[in-house]
C-alpha cells in the first residue's frame, strides 16, 4: 500500500509512495509521445470493431464494415490456388497414365498431388505410406491382388472392390466352413497344403490330402500353385505377403468364412485429374511394379 | 510545441512547463512534454567525420540497388537484390537459397560483436556515425537549418505567433522532408525486386499494392523518426542506449568533459588570469551543439550517443580564450582519473573483453568465409520413409523407401548419377530416373531448382541382418565431377 508521496530531490519527481527495503519508486511521468500513442491505439481498436469482425451478440456478430471474413479469405486462397494448377491438372486430365510418368513435369506434380489426395482419402485405411493394415492391402508392396499396372490401379480407384458401382470389381471366395461346403478336418488339410507353398507345412501327411481338395475347389482361382489369378481378384498363396495373415489359424479362419472387404467407388467423387494422380502416386509406392 | 490537442485539456489544469515539477500536494500529469532540441550549427574533425560517414552511408544506401551485376540469361541482373516470391538472395557473386539463412545469422552475430567491440573501444561510435536514425536525422536537420535558419533563428521562429512567412517555411521544410522520406521508403524497396523496373512501376501507377504500402510506410516511419522523434527514438524507443552502459569499462574511450581542468567553471573576462579557476568558461556551446540536448559536463549519461559534436563547439571556444583543446575529449575514466591525481595515464586498447570480441569476430567471419569458398552448387536430401518402415515382398526380400532431394543451384540443367554404396546386394530403383546398373540411376535437375524423386533400396532378406543397416548414396554431377555423400540407414524386420 502506498504510504507516504514525497518529492525526490535528485529528479524533483514524486515517488509512488511504495517502498521495499529502502527503495522507492520514482512515479516519472511518461513521454507525451508515448501517450499519444497510446490514445492513438485506442483509436484504432476503435476503427478496427467499426471496420472489421468484433462484438459477438445473441447468436451473431458485428461483421464489420469492410465485411471482411477468414472463411471468404481462405475461399479466395484455394481459388487463388487451384486457378494457379489448372494449367496442370488440365494437361493432366488430357493425358493417359503412361504420358503422365514419362513427364518429369506431370510426374512430380502428380506424384505431389497425388500424395495429398491419398492422405485426405486413402490413408484412413490403407496408412499414410501405403502400408496397409490387417484386411487392408498394403500398397507399397509388389504384390497386387487385382493388378498393380497403371491400368488396373486406375479402375481399381476408379469403380472399387465390392463397391455400389456397376463396374465394381467384384470376387466372391465361397464360405467353405460356414456353408458346410468342406469339412472342418478338410480345410484343415487344406490350409496345411497352402502352408507348404511356402515351405512351412508340418503335417506332410495332412498336406498330401489337402493337395487334392485345393485343386477341387480352390485351384479354379487361385492357381494350382497358389500362384493367384489378378483377373479375378484372386491372392497369390506363394509369397511373403497375406493380407490377413498367414499362420495356420487365420488361413483356416479364411476358408472357413471367406473376406470380403470393400473398397469404395472414387468415380464421381473424385475428379478425372484427381484419380490420375493417385494412380500415379501409388503406383510409385510400389515402385512401379 | 505546434500540436498539442488532446493535451491542450490537460494543460489547463496544469501548465506545460510545469508538467514535471511538482507542485505541493498536487498531482503529476500523466506525460512528461518533449523539451525541444535546437542543435547548433558546428564544424570541427567529428563534424566532417560524421558528414563523410553521412555522405557514404547514403550513397551506399541509395544508389547499391542500381548496381547491375551480370548472372547469364534467366537470372536477376541486381547486384544486391532480395527476392521474396522466389526464395532467392543475391549479392554480387553469392546466390543464397533460404536453407542457406546462417549466412545471415552470421552476419547479424558479426554486427551484435562488431558492436560490441567498437563500444568497448570507444563508446557509441555506431550510434553517432553510423545509425540510421542518426544518419537521417542529421540530414533532416541539415535541411531543417537551411530552411529556417540556425539555432537562434529556429527558436525565434518557433516562438513568433503564425503568420504567413511562419508557414511557409514550415510548409518548405515538411515537403523537403517529405520528399527525402519518400526517397527513403522508394530506395528500400528497391533492394526487394528489380530497380528500375519499380521505379518505372511506381510512377506509372502499375507497381503492386505491396510495394505502394512499404513505400509508404517506410516514408512515413522516416518522416516521423527523422524529422519529429529524434534523439526520443534513442532515448526511449533504443534498447542499446539501456544496456551500452554493460559494454563500457574504465578503460573505454567516451566522450569526456575533463572535470578535473574545467571547474571551478566560470565567466572569464579577455586578459584576466585562470588562476585558481577552471578551464570552462561556461560559454553552454556543448549543449547548444548537442543533438539530443544534454549536458555533457554532467557526465557520462544514456542520452549521449557519443558523436563528439561538443568536442568540436568546445575546440572553438578553447581556441578563441587561448587555452589548449581538449577540455572535452575522447577519452578513458580511469585516464581521468589518473589525470586528475597527476600520474601518468595509459591506454589499454588490447584487454580481455576486447580481444575475446575480436577473436570471436575472426572466428564467425573465418567460418562463413570458409563455408562460402567451399560453397557447393550441389545439396542432396534424403529423408527415409517412416511409414511404412519398410516393405516386405513377395519373395521374401526387404525394400525401404526414401524421398530423394537434389537442389542444382546452377544456371544450367545438370544431369547426377546416384549411386548406392556401403549395402552389398541392395539394388536401387529411382522413379522417373534413367537406370544405369543395380546400383545406379541417372537424374536430370533443372537449372537453379529442385528435383524430388522416390527412391527405392531393396535387399534380399538373407542380407538383411539387422534391424538398421547403414548404407549411403553418393551423388556426383555429370559435368563437374562434384560429388555429394550422403549417409542413411536400411531398416528391416
Amino acid at each position: 500500500m502506498p504510504t507516504k508521496i514525497e518529492k525526490d530531490s535528485v529528479t524533483g519527481t514524486h515517488t509512488t509512495g511504495h517502498e521495499w527495503d529502502g527503495i522507492k519508486e520514482l512515479d516519472t511521468p511518461l513521454p507525451r509521445w508515448w501517450v499519444y500513442v497510446f490514445y492513438a491505439c485506442i483509436l484504432w481498436a476503435v476503427g478496427y470493431w467499426v471496420l472489421y469482425p468484433s462484438w459477438p451478440y445473441g447468436r451473431d456478430y458485428l461483421r464489420g464494415a469492410l465485411g471482411w471474413s477468414m472463411r471468404a479469405e481462405i475461399t479466395e486462397d484455394m481459388a487463388a490456388a487451384r486457378a494457379a494448377q489448372a494449367g496442370i491438372r488440365g494437361r493432366i486430365e488430357a493425358a493417359s497414365l503412361e504420358r503422365i510418368v514419362a513427364d518429369p513435369d506431370l510426374l512430380t506434380f502428380a506424384i505431389v498431388g497425388g500424395a495429398a489426395a491419398f492422405a485426405d482419402n486413402c490413408a484412413p485405411c490403407h496408412g499414410s505410406g501405403g502400408a496397409g493394415a490387417k484386411g487392408y492391402p498394403n500398397l507399397a508392396d509388389d504384390d497386387w491382388l487385382w493388378g498393380g499396372s497403371l491400368d488396373a490401379i486406375e479402375t481399381t480407384i476408379r469403380y472399387g472392390i465390392r463397391s455400389s458401382h456397376e463396374e465394381t470389381r467384384i470376387s466372391d471366395m465361397p464360405r467353405f466352413g460356414a456353408d458346410e461346403l468342406l469339412e472342418p478336418d478338410e480345410i484343415d488339410a487344406v490350409a496345411e497344403y497352402v502352408l507348404s507353398f511356402t515351405g512351412r507345412a508340418t503335417d506332410a501327411a495332412a498336406a498330401k490330402r489337402g493337395a487334392d481338395i485345393f485343386a477341387e475347389n480352390c485351384a479354379a482361382c487361385h492357381g494350382d500353385k497358389g500362384e493367384g489369378t489378378q483377373e479375378l481378384g484372386a491372392p497369390r498363396l506363394n509369397d511373403a505377403i497375406w493380407l490377413y495373415g498367414g499362420d495356420k489359424a487365420t488361413i483356416v479362419e479364411t476358408v472357413t468364412n471367406a473376406r470380403r472387404g470393400v473398397m469404395p467407388t472414387w468415380v464421381g467423387r473424385l475428379d478425372e485429374a484427381t484419380i490420375k494422380m493417385l494412380t500415379v502416386y501409388e503406383h510409385s509406392l510400389g515402385g512401379g511394379t | 510545441m505546434e500540436t498539442n490537442t488532446i493535451m491542450n485539456s490537460v494543460s489547463e489544469t496544469v501548465p506545460v512547463e510545469d508538467a514535471v515539477s511538482t507542485k505541493a500536494g498536487g498531482k503529476q500529469p500523466l506525460y512528461a512534454p518533449r523539451i525541444p532540441v535546437y542543435p547548433k550549427r558546428v564544424s570541427g574533425t567529428f563534424r566532417r567525420i560524421k558528414w563523410i560517414a553521412l555522405t557514404v552511408l547514403l550513397g551506399i544506401y541509395y544508389l547499391l540497388p542500381w548496381l547491375r551485376w551480370d548472372r547469364g540469361p534467366g537470372a536477376p541482373d541486381q547486384a544486391v537484390l532480395i527476392d521474396m516470391p522466389n526464395r532467392r538472395a543475391y549479392f554480387f557473386f553469392i546466390e543464397i537459397w533460404p536453407q542457406e539463412v546462417y549466412y545471415l545469422v552470421g552476419i547479424l552475430i558479426l554486427a551484435a560483436l562488431g558492436l560490441f567491440f567498437a563500444t568497448s573501444l570507444a563508446g557509441r561510435v555506431w550510434c553517432g556515425y553510423a545509425c540510421p536514425q542518426t544518419v537521417w536525422t542529421d540530414l533532416f536537420m541539415w535541411v531543417e537549418r537551411r530552411v529556417e535558419g540556425d539555432r537562434n533563428a529556429r527558436m525565434r521562429l518557433d516562438r513568433k505567433p503564425f503568420g504567413l512567412a511562419k508557414a511557409a517555411r514550415k510548409l518548405a521544410k515538411h515537403a523537403i522532408w517529405l520528399v527525402i522520406a519518400f526517397l527513403t521508403g522508394g530506395a528500400w524497396i528497391m533492394y526487394f525486386a528489380d530497380a528500375p523496373t519499380v521505379l518505372r512501376e511506381i510512377f506509372t501507377l502499375q507497381a503492386s499494392e505491396t510495394i505502394y504500402f512499404f513505400t509508404g510506410f517506410f516514408t512515413v516511419t522516416t518522416y516521423i523518426m527523422a524529422g519529429w522523434a529524434r534523439e526520443q527514438v534513442c532515448t526511449y524507443m533504443c534498447p542499446y542506449a539501456r544496456f551500452q552502459g554493460a559494454m563500457l569499462d574504465e578503460d573505454s574511450l567516451v566522450v569526456t568533459y575533463q572535470r578535473w581542468r574545467g571547474e571551478p567553471r566560470g565567466k572569464h573576462k579577455k586578459g584576466t588570469s585562470w588562476e585558481g579557476r577552471g578551464h570552462c568558461v561556461d560559454c553552454n556551446q556543448c549543449v547548444a551543439v548537442c543533438p539530443t540536448g544534454i549536458d555533457i559536463r554532467d557526465g557520462q549519461q544514456l542520452e549521449c550517443i557519443g558523436c563528439g559534436l561538443c568536442i568540436d563547439a568546445c575546440n572553438g571556444v578553447m581556441d578563441k580564450v587561448g587555452l589548449p583543446r581538449g577540455l572535452i575529449t575522447f577519452d578513458t575514466a580511469a585516464n581521468q582519473q589518473a589525470r586528475a591525481a597527476g600520474k601518468p595515464t595509459r591506454y589499454r586498447l588490447a584487454r580481455p573483453r576486447t580481444i575475446i570480441y575480436a577473436l570471436l569476430m575472426i572466428i564467425i567471419a573465418g567460418t562463413m568465409l570458409w563455408g562460402l569458398t567451399f560453397r557447393t552448387t550441389l545439396e542432396v536430401s534424403v529423408l527415409r520413409d517412416r511409414s511404412p518402415l519398410f516393405v516386405t515382398l513377395s519373395d521374401g526380400d526387404i525394400r525401404n523407401g526414401y524421398t530423394f532431394k537434389v537442389l542444382n543451384m546452377t544456371r544450367e540443367a545438370r544431369v547426377y548419377t546416384v549411386a548406392l554404396s556401403g549395402l552389398d546386394g541392395a539394388t536401387l530403383t529411382i522413379i522417373g530416373a534413367t537406370p544405369r546398373d543395380d546400383t545406379s540411376a541417372e537424374v536430370t535437375v533443372k537449372p537453379d531448382s529442385v528435383g524430388t524423386y522416390r527412391l527405392y533400396v531393396r535387399l534380399p532378406r538373407d542380407r538383411v541382418t539387422a534391424s538398421s543397416l547403414p548404407l549411403s548414396f553418393v551423388v556426383t554431377d555429370q559435368s563437374t565431377g562434384t560429388t555429394a555423400l550422403h549417409q542413411t540407414v536400411f531398416r528391416g524386420p
